[in-house]
């Protein structure tokens, strides 16, 4: 038996989220969320290349947040099987043999649930490598489930206990931290964001946002790209520092932004009637890190016509006028793709110093102190954290 | 008969000073020992200002008289001061439209019928078509604007503005093409306080920022001792060299004006008198002036003052030669303004009105506060500031009038952005003023809105530049702490807090000197 926090289907629950849960973020820790800490089997997934893993450390992200307060989209109630263990950041040892990897071995999960995994033929984009756009998500061995961490039979790294296919593990760079290796899913999904932003010599870049997707994006942008300017947009002190270490070019405030484009840009800018501002002219490339309806309508306008919109931040419902009216490249970024070697990448940018100064102050708790954690990682901009995390091995 | 200038030294009789602050005033108790600087009281007006514009034009200075300068067939182009000037605005009709008619009628007479009226207004906003009006009159108004022939210069047209050369030191002189090519161009001028007129009328009204660049940036600013003496003032040397070489080029007949100090209309009679020769009537003003002010919000505030239409009296009008005509303009303005102060103190204390001269209908900003204590007020001296080296000045205003988006929209960048960088005029200067002067933006906002030029919030603080540098510590009384921080400066609530403040730079028991201005004041500092 182990110890693991288990999302479940609680209609009152996601209906009380959904109304309130971004404005009063206590109640996810409290009555509202759809989670609760249980005892359960280990999860165990019978087939080839699959193995048996104990979490090390797992890191509460923000796709995993909107899933408890019921913001994320019901698009995706498809690709999940209720309940799971949620925790797709995840640092583990094996606890068997793996093909290549012997037991004891630790690894950092490609949280990825692909035809590999699903034991199927492999579909067209897993063919091609781009596994993140894998079209076998709902079959094959395992229920529905994008991601481990969003699937029944998997566990997740919410638990003490979890099983991954050895095409998901990557282990960990010898004399790295768990610390240290939990931030490379997330920077493996910004080299891939960065990879998708389409950046030529020289452009114009902002990021919107400056959480852990925006630093990270931010970074990978900087490092892999031949960007120009980039101005990331950052809410909090502790994050412009940390904006500036990770390669910004400037930091601005959320209500400055749009100035700051503006002047640095020389575009026009245009006030219509009971709505935001927006320019005529801008960036080349936005990145919306945070997806809210206000960081993606910023994103979108100031971004030049025929200029490119990454969304990075899982997207909320927003004014797409933008879009049609200056003709944007709206793109979307999910996960990685093993045909980047996303993860390699992920190591380099990992090896930098800001990454590794950053994954000192990753803060982890106990799966008891749940509730606490979450309140944590809903408010992390303001307290300063960048990442929280949890240890199932702790107890206190 | 008009008093002169003086300066009081505050005693135990000595009541409670008007100290200006933005949208409203102060009763402050100044320190025993603080000299306060009263400007002259106003000069008596030209009985028959009509009959003075007409004798000014046909008896010039060094010039042939006008009616024999117009033919027909000629280009004449009539340029004038745009609504910065004079402060507060002139009750109708403006002295500029009365000559501007006169001007208009001998080239009648002439036979003139190529005429041009723009305004020079350089790197300022356009003027809306009232504030036209109100400065031509109603009949030039009605006679010219429709066809487009009075108009506002535009600075950034570049199909309609001339390179006329350079200077020796290297100053592109580029001006309204319209001017430069004419005949004639007669200048219509209102000299307020020292530093207008001469050869900044055409050299700078009529110029592009390629030509104004060279004298208005930080290094000129400090160099100027002032620059309302512009025999010291480097950047008057350089609009003097311009003017030179315009001066081959276009025949210009400059015709300036000289008004006194009357400001303040009747129901702010009180503001223009001595304190302690306020009548009853004055006394009783002036506490439902204030009763009034305290109670009203900042909007019926700004109404109140905005709407302020000043009786000025004409003082004098010369026409003729560029410099020559400046040089007994010049010695009016200094019969109206200049006041003798022995020695320099250890702080300037200055009250910042609700006025400066760009934001004529629109709001007093903290930068434009900023332009409005420590350039020109700072700057109204002869011979040495007021204040000591490393002395401190303390400034009255609230800071708290925000921006006008409409006149001043890169103010708010500079405000925001450029600011928060750095607050030394020299370094904004280097990084930033050409970005902003080649903004599409604010060049767009700037041709076709009524925007101040993209570049003209570094102005505003070059305007400073001697101040900050000359000066250890400024303080403002009553401001936003906030904006005064931004501003690179600090804030007090009252004259005590500031002096306490003060002290460290200046001393527990420091010389004090107060301008009473305005109405305006020049201080001849021995």
């Amino acid at each position: 038996m182990m110890l693991a926090l288990e999302m479940f289907r609680s209609l009152p629950r996601t209906v009380a989220g959904k109304a309130m849960g971004s404005r009063m973020p206590g109640l996810l820790s409290g009555f509202a969320a759809p989670l609760r800490l249980v005892t359960i089997d280990p999860p165990v997934v019978d087939r080839p290349g699959w193995a048996r893993l104990r979490t090390r450390l797992s890191g509460i992200c923000g796709s995993d947040l909107g899933a408890l307060s019921g913001s994320t989209s019901l698009y995706f109630s498809a690709v999940v099987s209720l309940p799971f263990v949620p925790g797709h950041e995840v640092v583990a040892e094996l606890l068997d043999d793996c093909e290549d990897l012997p037991k004891g071995t630790r690894v950092v999960l490609d949280p990825v649930l692909t035809c590999a995994a699903r034991g199927v033929e492999p579909c067209e984009n897993c063919a091609a490598g781009d596994t993140n756009r894998c079209s076998r998500v709902t079959v094959g061995d395992l229920s529905p489930g994008l991601q481990t961490g969003f699937c029944k039979d998997t566990g997740g790294g919410w638990g003490q206990q979890l099983s991954a296919h050895r095409s998901q593990m990557h282990p960990v760079p010898e004399g790295w931290s768990d610390e240290q290796a939990l931030l490379l899913e997330p920077l493996s999904c910004a080299v891939h964001t960065a990879l998708r932003a389409g950046v030529r010599d020289g452009d114009r870049v902002l990021v919107s946002g400056a959480g852990a997707v925006g630093l990270f994006a931010t970074l990978a942008l900087r490092q892999l790209t031949p960007a120009g300017e980039i101005v990331v947009v950052a809410k909090h002190g502790h994050q412009r520092e940390l904006a500036q270490q990770f390669g910004a070019s400037e930091v601005v405030a959320p209500r400055e932004v749009l100035r700051r484009v503006r002047r640095s840009t020389g575009a026009f800018q245009l006030n219509p009637d009971y709505a935001a501002p927006y320019l005529l002219g801008g960036v080349d490339v936005a990145v919306d890190a945070v997806g809210s309806k206000q960081s993606l309508e910023t994103a979108l306008g100031a971004t030049r016509a025929g200029g490119r919109v990454v969304l990075s931040g899982m997207p909320a419902a927003a004014d797409l006028s933008a879009a049609w009216f200056r003709e944007l490249e709206v793109v979307g970024t999910y996960a990685s793709s093993q045909s980047e070697r996303a993860f390699d990448q992920a190591i380099e940018l990992g090896s930098l110093e800001p990454a590794v100064q950053l994954s000192k102050t990753v803060v982890s708790y106990p799966l008891h102190r749940w509730r606490e954690a979450l309140d944590h990682a809903h408010a992390a901009g303001r307290l300063g954290t960048v990442k929280v995390a949890f240890d199932p091995r702790s107890s206190s | 008969m008009s008093r002169p200038g003086f300066v009081l030294e505050v005693d135990d009789r000595t009541p409670p000073m008007i100290v200006h602050e933005g949208l409203g005033f102060r009763l402050e108790s100044f320190p025993l020992g603080t000299r306060v600087v009263y400007p002259p009281e106003s000069l008596p007006a030209v009985p028959d200002v009509d009959a003075a514009i007409d004798h000014a034009l046909r008896n010039p200075e060094d010039s042939e008289p006008l009616p024999a300068l117009l033919r027909a067939g000629m280009r004449l182009t009539i340029a004038f001061d745009d609504l910065s000037l004079p402060l507060p605005t002139m009750k109708a009709p403006d002295i500029r439209g009365r000559i501007i008619e006169a001007v208009l009628t001998m080239a009648a007479e002439a036979g003139v019928d190529d005429v041009k009226l723009v305004a020079a207004n350089a790197l300022h906003r356009r003027m809306t078509a009232a504030e036209l009006k109100h400065i031509v009159g109603e009949r030039v108004f009605r006679s010219f604007y429709p066809q487009g022939d009075l108009y506002n210069f535009d600075a950034e047209d570049q199909d309609n503005l001339l390179h006329l050369g350079t200077t020796e030191h290297g100053e592109d002189i580029e001006i309204d093409k319209r001017a430069a090519t004419s005949d004639l161009l007669v200048y219509v001028n209102v000299n307020l306080v020292a530093m207008d007129g001469g050869h900044k009328s055409v050299g700078i009204g009529l110029a592009s920022y390629k030509s104004i660049k060279h004298h208005h940036n930080a290094k000129t600013m400090v160099h100027s001792r002032s620059f309302m003496d512009h025999k010291k003032s480097a950047m008057h040397h350089s609009a003097w060299r311009m003017g030179r070489i315009i001066k081959d080029t276009v025949k210009v007949f400059q015709i300036e004006t000289t008004l006194n100090n009357d400001i303040f209309p009747k129901s702010l009679g009180f503001l223009q008198k001595r304190e302690w020769e306020w009548s009853v009537r004055d006394q009783a003003s002036m506490l439902a002036v204030k009763r009034g002010l305290a109670m009203a919000p900042q909007k019926a505030r700004h109404k109140l003052f905005h709407d302020v239409r000043s009786v000025y009296g004409l003082t004098g009008v010369r026409a003729g030669e560029v410099e020559a005509v400046h040089a007994k303009t010049l010695e009016k303005v200094h019969a109206q303004h200049s006041v003798e102060v022995d020695g320099q103190s250890d702080v300037l204390v200055m009250g910042v009105p609700y006025v400066g001269p760009y934001n004529v209908n629109s709001s007093m900003n903290p930068i434009l506060a900023t332009c409005m204590g420590l350039g020109y007020y700072f700057n109204s001296y002869r011979g040495q500031p007021v204040v000591r080296k490393g002395g401190a000045v303390i400034l009255y205003h609230p800071l708290d009038e925000g921006f006008n988006q409409l006149h001043h929209p890169s103010y708010v960048d500079f405000y925001e952005e450029v600011l928060a960088e750095s607050t030394d005029p020299a370094v904004v200067g280097e990084k930033y003023e050409q970005q902003f002067a080649e903004d599409p933006w604010y060049r767009h906002l700037y041709r076709t809105s009524h925007a101040y030029h993209g570049v003209h919030p570094f102005y505003m603080w070059y305007w400073a530049a001697h101040a900050m540098d000359h000066v250890g510590d400024v303080i403002w009384v009553g401001g936003d702490r906030k904006a005064a921080a931004r501003l690179g400066f600090r804030a007090a609530t009252t004259l005590q807090d500031a002096l306490e403040m003060a002290s460290s730079t200046v001393g527990p028991s420091p010389s004090i000197t107060y301008l009473h201005n305005p109405p305006h004041l020049l201080a001849d500092v021995r």
